[in-house]
């Protein structure tokens, strides 16, 4: 059986047994009533009810804006948070295809997913806040490029950022599906894609916070500052990192029987390292927030109730966090870095909260606080990111190891072909077994 | 790779020339503006039931009381507010958008929904608009304003009747004023007025034109008996225009994308191992 017609078969055999490969890969695989299912499920069905009824009714009724405050934590949180969340992408990619450290190869495809389901549902929650949703093609077609508009920047990076990520994922789908030769294409498009994504990362991580720079009067002296967009892109590597890191802890735990023993053995490895990566982020953070703060002569402000969240914001959350992490690297305490990771990413969303609502017209006399329909829809957002991450982990290689024929692929060597057995979707129970490479 | 750099090329040619162009000063002398002379204004709102008439708004219900902030809304274009002076005693001021001559609100649209006339109004369009409100979060007067309850929501702010100027007709406001308070004209003529009113009548008038060099320069110009900030009028705001805060950064974009490929590229090349096949 020469190998076309191995790829016909293959695709032949996609259409025939869709529908029920479909209805087979929907069902869970895990047991149902976990804990954070019983607590996750409940809020994502409230979500969906809250989304169908803000868009019956309106964002008047359903959230807490107002003329005074046009943005609350669905920009704040869900989009300007949730993108720096998403940062580890680029880093880690960055470290393995451009720096080649391989030490961190086997946490690309988790890294990369999260990132791209953080974009797809923190960043699609965007829509949600459009008051006039429908319009939302205008800038990528038609005549209405508003190219002054940091706005406009950002739009199409989100746009061309989750095509890259979803290139530098798809790999892992075609190995899913069992399609070898859309494999070989996809394979060979990651390092450009890889590039072109870093890029984009860079303008639109940075880009979020120069959206900021047009309300100089409006943002508390000690937030407001023209190096925000530099800022954030330095705090969006230690922001990566610590979800990183949270997240690669939890999925040690959750997803032991997919992973390898060999990458089970550097798995302690990889998360010092990356520590060690925060840990020098939040220390050149903390040294330009420092030289930031001398430089804007806004030091009179610390005593004032601004000023307190000011400190909270920079020494509980970046110089702690900072300890934490030396420490636990120095240790090598799994404990230690979970936590430190914890108060990092905690205090991204303080920040980033800080920038976006808090400190936005902290001189109004009611200030914004979200409604409850606001916080369940974010909550729901979370959870539906996480369920959609689950999914795709337990059946595509994301933790466990790539099918046989793939390293065949890579070296461009044959791959002795079983008659009649295809691993993937004609087998008898669809989904990639877990299967040990041996050098 | 090639895709990168054409992608880096295309914003290039296409984003400095149109993203820059706002800073360039041009010459506004002959827009269309309104100079508004609190000093002649009684607070008889018929500017305000003007206004609504012509926008299909309701008539205002409330009026002007000394230590009360009246704000503009989605069914209120122009307000008028009354502050109680020591030397001066009541004084009325009407507010709506500036028409700034380099707009905050249009640097922030990504859909060009707000837009700067050739002829000076800044206007809002319909159907470009996606219902983002960052032109909200970056008009430094807090003139846009949302209309939260509807379903199809639109951005409602002042937009110096655009309509009405095209058929040779002055704002509703200005026709409307009985007191001649608001003068409707070319920005440069009115410039001239208003500093003639203050060169002939130095004790009635401060000596600033308010709008002058407020953000840049807007079209709308005011005179006043009291410095302006005893008036509720934002005196912080400087005189660089909006756009400029941007604009570095802007700037870095396709200076990014055209370097930073090749610079990866160059480390990946670096960091090559003897093993490594490309």
């Amino acid at each position: 059986m020469n190998r076309t017609d191995n790829s016909t078969h293959v695709y032949r055999r996609v259409g025939q047994d869709l529908w029920q490969f479909i209805r087979s890969e929907l069902k869970p695989k895990g047991k149902l009533l976990t804990p954070f299912n019983i607590i996750s499920a409940p809020i994502i069905l409230l979500g969906l009810v809250l989304i169908i009824l803000r868009f019956a009714k309106g964002l008047g009724a359903t959230t807490n804006l107002s003329q005074e405050f046009p943005w609350g934590i669905w920009i704040g949180f869900d989009v300007v948070t949730g993108v720096a969340f998403a940062a580890g992408a680029y880093i880690v990619t960055f470290m393995v295809y451009v720096l080649r450290m391989e030490k961190y190869h086997s946490i690309v495809r988790a890294t990369v997913l999260n990132g791209f389901l953080a974009y797809v549902f923190y960043a699609g929650a965007l829509t949600l806040d459009l008051g006039r949703p429908w319009k939302i093609v205008n800038p990528i077609i038609g005549n209405s490029f508003g190219v002054s508009s940091v706005l406009f920047l950002v739009a199409w990076h989100f746009l061309l950022y989750m095509m890259a990520q979803f290139i530098e994922f798809s790999p892992a789908v075609a190995e899913w599906l069992g399609l070898r030769k859309l494999r070989k294409i996809l394979g060979s498009l990651t390092v450009g894609a890889v590039i072109f994504g870093i890029c984009l990362s860079m303008l639109h991580q940075s880009g979020l916070g120069a959206l900021f720079l047009l309300a100089p009067a409006k943002i508390h002296p000690l937030w407001y500052t023209e190096y925000i967009p530099v800022l954030f892109i330095v705090s969006s590597v230690f922001a990566g990192m610590s979800i990183v890191i949270i997240e690669g802890t939890i999925s040690h735990k959750v997803f032991r029987h997919q992973i390898s023993a060999e990458h089970h053995a550097k798995h302690m490895d990889i998360m010092v390292g990356l520590s060690r990566l925060a840990a020098a982020a939040l220390f050149v953070y903390f040294f330009m927030k420092v030289l930031v703060l001398i430089h804007g002569m806004h030091w009179n402000e610390l005593l004032t109730p601004m000023g307190y969240i000011y400190l909270v914001e920079v020494i509980g959350f970046v110089v702690l966090p900072f300890i934490i992490f030396v420490k636990g690297a120095q240790n090598r305490d799994r404990k230690l870095l979970l936590s430190a990771a914890i108060i990092t990413a905690v205090g991204i969303i303080f920040n980033r909260l800080n920038v976006s609502v808090i400190a936005f017209k902290w001189y109004a006399p009611a200030h914004y606080i979200p409604s409850w329909i606001e916080i369940v829809i974010t909550l729901a957002v979370v959870f539906g990111e996480i369920w959609a991450f689950r999914w795709v982990a337990n059946r595509m290689p994301v933790f466990m190891a790539s099918p046989g024929w793939v390293k065949h692929l890579d070296d461009g060597t044959e791959y002795p072909e079983p008659k009649g057995v295809l691993t993937g979707i004609n087998a008898k129970t669809p989904g990639l077994q877990p299967v040990k490479i041996k050098e | 790779m090639q895709f990168t750099g054409a992608a880096a090329g295309a914003s290039m040619l296409l984003g400095p020339k149109n993203a820059f162009s706002v800073a360039v000063k041009k010459d506004t002398s002959q827009q269309y503006a309104m100079l508004i002379d609190t000093t002649r204004c009684n607070g008889c709102q018929a500017c305000e039931r003007a206004c609504s008439e012509k926008n299909g708004l309701p008539i205002p219900e409330n009026k002007p009381e000394a230590g009360y902030e009246r704000n503009t809304g989605p069914e209120a274009l122009t307000v008028v507010n009354a502050t109680e002076t020591k030397n001066k005693g009541l004084i009325f001021s009407k507010t709506q958008c500036m028409h700034c001559e380099q707009p905050a609100c249009v640097s922030a649209c990504l859909v060009n929904a707000m837009y700067k006339t050739e002829e000076g109004p800044v206007i809002w369009q319909e159907d470009k608009c996606m219902g983002c409100r960052y032109c909200m979060i970056a008009c430094p007067y807090d003139v846009p304003k949302f209309e939260y309850g509807s379903l199809n929501p639109k951005i409602r702010k002042c937009v110096m009747c655009y309509d009405r100027i095209g058929e040779g007709k002055m704002p509703a406001c200005a026709e409307a004023c009985p007191q001649e308070a608001i003068l409707f004209g070319r920005r440069g003529n009115l410039l001239d007025i208003a500093r003639k009113r203050i060169y002939d009548h130095p004790s009635e008038y401060v000596r600033y034109i308010y709008g002058e060099n407020e953000v840049g320069g807007t079209n709308m110009l005011y005179l006043a008996s009291v410095p302006f900030e005893q008036l509720g009028f934002r005196t912080d705001l400087g005189t660089t225009p909006y756009p400029e805060y941007t604009k570095t950064f802007l700037y870095s974009v396709p200076l990014a994308l055209l370097l930073a490929p090749a610079f990866m590229l160059g480390l990946r090349q670096a960091t090559k191992g003897k093993n490594d096949k490309d």
